[in-house]
């Protein structure tokens, strides 16, 4: 049976919106439809149980191959969210149970919503100290004053969360400086790297890392599986409780075909990292540069794309237009087949202005006039030629909507 | 043409948005997102404004196979619809604020964005009907279901903004529309009625108003008094009353004479309210402000006027009385034809009319402007 898709708009549709989710890849398809039809619990006992769970163990030490981790330090989620949930939450109450004293949380002021909602929460429900960090006009963590938050009183801080690569503006933290300044006191380190595998190096054991999230969408692999990369010496309480399948932290049956897709679309993204990021980077620049040459005053919100891979995200382009609402353009885009993003998506759909742009001083005007573009393994030149094309009449319009609204 | 279609997650605009496309219009859905924090304002089925109404939308733009946005609108509808709604009750007037809505969010807000954003007109589930007359122009008439009819709550638009407006179901009734709806597969078909006003969320005027007006408010209890003076009770603020009030007085001692009382006038100063028969609301002469045409202004004319949602028909006579400053221009929310006072004589006294709603002008069923009722009084 085949399933029928009617395409939003007629013509080609130009997907640049890969931060948010990325296609598929076929090797992942094929990983997963194979074990679809497959019958067998992980955790039974007879030989179709026996055979998912290899599937699944297989499926791990591809994947702690891939992110140089060892397999037991994987533990498979629902995805990203759930990661940071279990890191963030398990590894506090862990912490705090072994020494009351531990109090504070500290972060940076542009974590993603999986981040900073939890932290919200642990603040509201558990008068948890969480501290977020300022950063500067590119996003970046003002590490001073991490360095000052913990030498204030270091045997106070539970835990130090910081994501590896910013969502929206594609800006990538100092994760090794983080590191550095945790370490003499043993403060346990965990990052949101959703962004990151795949689009930048990344070595689990070398970072010195703890605790890293990262999740199959964002990598070409399928929805709804991810997984938190935790060194085996970190303790953590569970958030759900039940069969204990994953080292008694994370309860629930495996969903061994999505993990296969999973571990399938890791080893790809991450073998084919460097070409991957080198070619999305010469067609982000291009797109960054001519769309600056059609409409001069545009901008670009991050880390100066000049900078390079060390600096920021290859496939992320995130534009202020001003004198425009970010979601008249997105919608005038669409309305041409062109799929960007103005932030982070959210579940009423209603625009908020970005707490990441605020965070860099941006005023509440500029964070309501900005784009991102986020290019990924199926971006080619046409899309960024299509919206080259576009984008003029389209600010324009947009311009014209927001005059007639004032 | 272009159309912006208003959807709220009810039955009505989601209908009314299907015939948009029936017609052959190029129709994008949008929900408008008026709270910045959805769960404050009415929840669940009878509302306008919460997450759970704005996926009722966007799954009726999915069945008709529309792309669909939500504009945040939240601002604009804090400053110029509960500001207003709460300056007006604390002056001891008793505004409209769906009118006020249609004047300065849906068909002004909304409509400025979709013209410049390149769509032509913008259609919503309202119940009235659009009409070429003779000179060319559009006229708003009533619509075919008179108990749903809501041209009244459409009477402040100009003929600017009634030329860039759809209504498709002015022709409808309601249950026609209920009807089509479940012929084109839409859950909401049988969804309920919104009643009452979207942000205030259980209903609740006087203790919404008692919460949110706080220092603004210039009283917060007072008398209830008699014609005479006598005091016959107390109250925990003005703003909770509206003239012609019968109910929740909470007046210990039963009048003399056994009869009814009702509120006959708010001194929102002092916040005196005062109470009495209801052969003392009686009005015939209107003095209403601010006025809004649909089209030529008349000098005089002898009509009808409708002084409340839902109210009856008064036949009447009106005038224009003064042509005072004219509107800004450029958008169109403003300009044009405003800015009349106009004096309403009514063949019959009205009962219960309270200054801050509007007084709708008709030439039988057509729509001819309105006014924002100022000040009543007794001739005879």
């Amino acid at each position: 049976m085949t399933t029928q898709v009617t395409p939003p708009t007629t013509g080609r549709t130009v997907y640049l919106d890969h931060a948010a989710t990325t296609p598929m890849r076929p090797v992942a398809i094929e990983a997963m439809t194979a074990h679809l039809a497959e019958v067998g619990n992980p955790n039974s006992l007879h030989a179709s149980g026996r055979n998912a769970r290899r599937v699944v163990e297989e499926s791990r030490e591809t994947i702690a191959q891939a992110l140089n981790c060892r397999p037991g330090e994987i533990v498979f989620t629902s995805g990203g969210t759930e990661a940071d949930n279990l890191a963030l939450k398990g590894i506090f109450w862990a912490r705090q149970a072994a020494d009351p004293a531990r109090t504070r949380i500290l972060t940076t002021a542009v974590e993603h919503h999986a981040v900073l909602d939890p932290l919200l929460w642990l603040a509201e429900a558990e008068g948890v100290e969480v501290e977020f960090l300022p950063v500067d006009r590119y996003g970046r963590l003002d590490v001073d004053a991490m360095r000052i938050a913990v030498e204030r009183d270091p045997a106070s801080v539970a835990l130090i969360s910081v994501m590896w690569a910013n969502n929206e503006v594609g800006t990538l933290q100092p994760i090794d400086e983080v590191v550095a300044l945790a370490a003499p006191h043993a403060i346990p380190v965990h990052t949101d790297a959703v962004q990151a595998v795949g689009a930048v190096p990344l070595d689990f054991a070398a970072s010195g890392i703890d605790a890293l999230t990262f999740t199959g969408h964002k990598l070409g692999g399928p929805y709804g599986v991810g997984a938190l990369v935790v060194r085996r010496d970190v303790e953590v309480s569970a958030l759900a409780h039940g069969g204990g399948q994953e080292r008694d932290i994370r309860s629930g049956t495996l969903d061994a075909p999505a993990i296969a897709g999973l571990a399938a679309a890791a080893e790809l993204a991450v073998k084919q990292q460097a070409d991957h990021a080198a070619r999305i980077g010469v067609l982000r620049d291009d797109l960054v540069r001519r769309v600056i040459e059609v409409v001069p005053d545009a901008h670009v919100h991050g880390a100066p794309v000049e900078l390079g891979q060390a600096a920021r995200l290859p496939g992320n382009a995130h534009l202020g237009f001003p004198d425009c609402e970010g979601d008249s353009l997105l919608m005038l885009l669409d309305a041409r087949g062109i799929e960007c993003s103005t932030g982070s998506a959210c579940s009423s759909g209603v625009p908020q202005p970005s707490h990441v742009l605020l965070a860099m001083g941006c005023s509440d005007e500029t964070a309501r006039h900005s784009l991102r573009f986020s290019l990924g393994h199926t971006s080619t030149g046409a899309d960024v030629d299509a919206v080259v094309e576009a984008i003029s009449p389209v600010v324009e319009r947009a311009r014209s909507a927001n005059r007639r609204a004032r | 043409m272009r159309v912006i279609a208003a959807m709220s997650g009810g039955v009505d605009s989601a209908v009314a948005a299907a015939r948009a496309v029936g017609a052959g219009h190029d129709v994008t859905g949008i929900h408008l997102a008026l709270s910045r924090n959805p769960a404050s304002y009415r929840s669940g089925a009878r509302g306008c404004c919460t997450i759970e109404d704005a996926n009722d939308a966007r799954r009726a733009a999915d069945v008709i196979g529309i792309p669909f946005y939500v504009w945040d609108l939240s601002e604009r509808f804090h400053e110029d619809v509960v500001e207003d709604f709460m300056d007006e009750y604390a002056a001891g007037r008793t505004p409209n604020p769906c009118l006020r809505c249609n004047e300065k969010i849906k068909f002004a807000a909304v409509l400025d964005r979709a013209l410049g954003l390149g769509f032509d007109a913008v259609a919503t589930g309202h119940y009235a009907q659009l009409r070429t007359g003779g000179d060319g122009g559009i006229e708003m008439h009533r619509a075919v279901d008179h108990g749903k009819d809501q041209s009244y709550v459409l009477g402040v638009l100009t003929q600017e903004q009634l030329a860039h407006s759809l209504f498709p179901l002015g022709d409808s009734t309601k249950p026609d529309v209920r009807r089509e709806a479940t012929d084109r597969g839409l859950l909401v078909a049988d969804k309920p009625d919104s009643h009452d006003i979207c942000f205030v969320a259980d209903g609740d005027n006087a203790g919404w108003l008692r919460e949110k007006l706080g220092d603004r408010a210039m009283n917060h209890e007072g008398d209830i008094v008699d014609e005479a003076g006598e005091v016959l009770g107390r109250h925990e603020g003005s703003y909770g009353f509206t003239i012609g009030q019968r109910r929740g007085l909470r007046l210990g001692v039963p009048a003399a004479d056994g009869k009814p009382r009702f509120v006959l006038d708010i001194e929102p100063v002092s916040g005196t309210v005062t109470v009495g028969p209801r052969e003392r609301l009686a009005i015939d002469r209107i003095t209403g402000t601010a006025a809004r045409w649909c089209g030529t202004v008349p000098d005089r004319l002898d009509g009808t006027v409708q002084l409340r949602a839902h109210g009856d028909e008064h036949r009447a006579l009106v005038t224009v009385v003064s042509a005072s400053s004219t509107g800004s221009t450029g958008s169109t929310g403003e300009g044009g034809s405003i800015a009349e006072d106009v004096e309403i004589e009514l063949l019959d006294p009205a009962y219960g009319i309270a200054p801050g709603q509007a007084a709708v002008i008709y030439d039988g069923t057509r729509v001819v402007g309105s006014a924002t009722i100022a000040a009543t009084s007794r001739a005879s």
